[in-house]
């Protein structure tokens, strides 16, 4: 990657300071497109704000979708990866079917929390672990396990919350709807050897 | 009898236990014949592609490679569960659109020799399935009980009617296909407006004040509209709506009571099948009155445990009790 950098003549100590180095922040942008899961159009944003509007919960977001994406593309990588948009995003899909460009809104997000994780940059833990801890389940048994992930997750994360739970887990229990073992799929071995290749895979990328 | 590959889900054989049964009830009579997807595992959920794409879509695919291999006499694969419809649905999309996500994830499930040809199936939803190949005159002919004078409030949730990239639905913010499968049954389906709003999904976990938001709008507008139920065809929107109605009312100081059922609930009911069969009684915001408009009696949930003998007298005991009566969801 060339590295070219941007000349300066005039400072403007009171603007943000320009990325550095220029170029690799710049390429934020396609980073991003890249890890995303089909052809993201990321770069066709036109910054309408049409994701934003049509957000059922961006009063509790840092940055609207269309704000984020906008930092994307200024190269403010550490920003981007802090803010808690893509965590507080529900995957509605308002955005997507409502983006005059097609951008894969809610799968940009997806790529934005595993890139956070990975840059261990998002500073509430409580929505990484959740997915982890369900993601630690499915690879050992090859299915969810809804009593294992309640359990573990409000133990860590709202071990206060724990006993105003219980009646409502005896509830799900009575009604046969919460089991208390894990269901296993037959091809375990096979299983976590394709995601063990998918995994060699992706840190490859 | 037409033929589907079936992929039930975890929430099938777990929360959403209901769901399951009451399909199973009504495959018949609407001509379904439903091959379970030998040794399926989990989708993922809206968890595993946060974490890291490439596992989470060679999880997904392992599902489209069984049932490719498995798929005799037809090409469909039926979900019931949202997010396991749209994972499936995308995953076959996305190889499409992106041939290098498919050249990786078949890498990835040649380790466990296996492979899948992106298109060669077709990923549909259930309600997708009763529309458009049953057909609404067979569900009206299998009818033996309407479901006149139940009020009730379509409700579908996200991630069916969207992102649509097949264009399978009527609309994918204000589809009509629930309403109208509701109203083959006799029932008097309210105009919901937010029908296709969202239920916070696993926000309930990681992110609680922002799903009882979400869950309080939703349940004050079906109340709004006198609703007497709302109708569902999600797993995570029945649960959310259902089991965290009580927490919802405890944060903002309401006193919603608004059930939640299965569509194919009801249709089992039109169907004159029995409430227990349809899985009838596992809710937790009992749906009891509602269902006693249309002349049904609720069955008490089959796996209620006996109550057990007080370990020690209760004056023995220094401590509040819970009154005998209480519901789990006040």
């Amino acid at each position: 990657m060339t590295t070219t950098a941007i000349e300066v003549e005039i400072e403007r100590p009171d603007l943000p300071p320009l990325p550095q180095p220029p170029i690799a922040d710049l390429r934020f942008l396609e980073e991003v497109a890249a890890a995303t899961a089909g052809v993201s159009r990321l770069e066709m944003c036109i910054q309408c704000g049409t994701c934003g509007g049509s957000c059922p919960p961006s009063a509790d977001m840092d940055h609207t979708p269309r704000q984020l994406f906008a930092m994307i593309r200024a190269g403010m990588r550490d920003e981007a990866l802090r803010s808690n948009t893509p965590w507080i995003c529900v995957s509605c899909y308002h955005c997507v079917v409502r983006c005059p460009q097609g951008v894969h809104i809610a799968d940009v997000m997806y790529t934005l929390k595993s890139m956070a994780i990975r840059a261990k940059l998002y500073k509430d833990s409580t929505a990484p672990d959740f997915s982890q801890t369900f993601v630690d389940f499915v690879e050992n048994y090859g299915r969810s396990f809804e009593f294992g992930l309640a359990t573990r997750h409000y133990l860590k994360h709202y071990p206060l919350r724990l006993p105003g739970m219980v009646p409502k887990g005896f509830g799900m229990l009575a009604r046969g709807r919460m089991d208390l073992t894990p269901h296993r799929i037959e091809g375990l071995d096979q299983f976590r050897a394709i995601l063990a290749r998918a995994k060699e895979l992706e840190a490859a990328s | 009898m037409t033929k589907y590959l079936l992929y039930p889900g975890c929430s099938l054989e777990s929360n959403a236990r209901a769901y399951h049964d009451s399909l199973m009830a009504i495959s018949g009579p609407l001509g379904l014949e439903l091959e379970e997807i030998h040794d399926w595992n989990c989708c993922g959920a809206t968890e595993y592609v946060g974490i890291s794409l490439t596992p989470a879509y060679a999880l997904i695919s392992r599902n489209l490679a069984l049932a490719a291999k498995q798929a005799n006499g037809t090409r469909t694969v039926v979900a019931p569960c949202s997010a396991c419809y749209l994972n499936l649905a995308k995953a076959d999309y996305y190889m499409r659109e992106s041939p290098r996500l498919g050249v990786k994830v078949n890498t990835a499930l040649a380790a466990g020799d296996m492979h899948y040809t992106p298109g060669s199936l077709q990923i549909r939803h259930l309600l997708d399935v009763i529309m458009n190949d049953i057909g609404l005159e067979t569900v009206k002919r299998g009818v033996v009980r309407p479901l006149t004078g139940l009020r009730v409030a379509p409700y579908l949730g996200c991630m069916v009617p969207r992102p649509d990239y097949e264009h399978r639905w009527s609309n994918p913010e204000y589809p009509t296909e629930l309403d109208r499968v509701l109203k083959a049954l006799g029932a008097e389906v309210i105009d919901f407006p937010l029908k296709t709003h969202c239920c916070g999904g696993h926000m309930t976990q990681i992110g609680p004040d922002v799903a009882y938001e979400l869950i309080r709008r939703l349940v004050h507008a079906a109340a709004e509209y006198r609703a007497d139920m709302m109708v569902t065809l999600c797993p995570m929107c029945q649960l959310n709506i259902d089991a965290y109605q009580g927490e919802m009312n405890r944060h903002f100081g309401t006193n919603y009571r608004m059930p939640i059922l299965f569509f194919t609930q009801l249709m089992g009911l039109a169907f004159g099948k029995d409430p227990g069969e349809l899985g009838i009684g596992r809710e937790l915001v009992n749906a009891h009155a509602a269902l006693a408009r249309i002349g049904v009696e609720v069955p008490p949930a089959e796996a209620a445990p006996a109550p057990r003998k007080p370990r020690r007298p209760k004056e023995a005991l220094p401590m509040p009790h819970m009154p005998e009566d209480m519901e789990v969801n006040q």
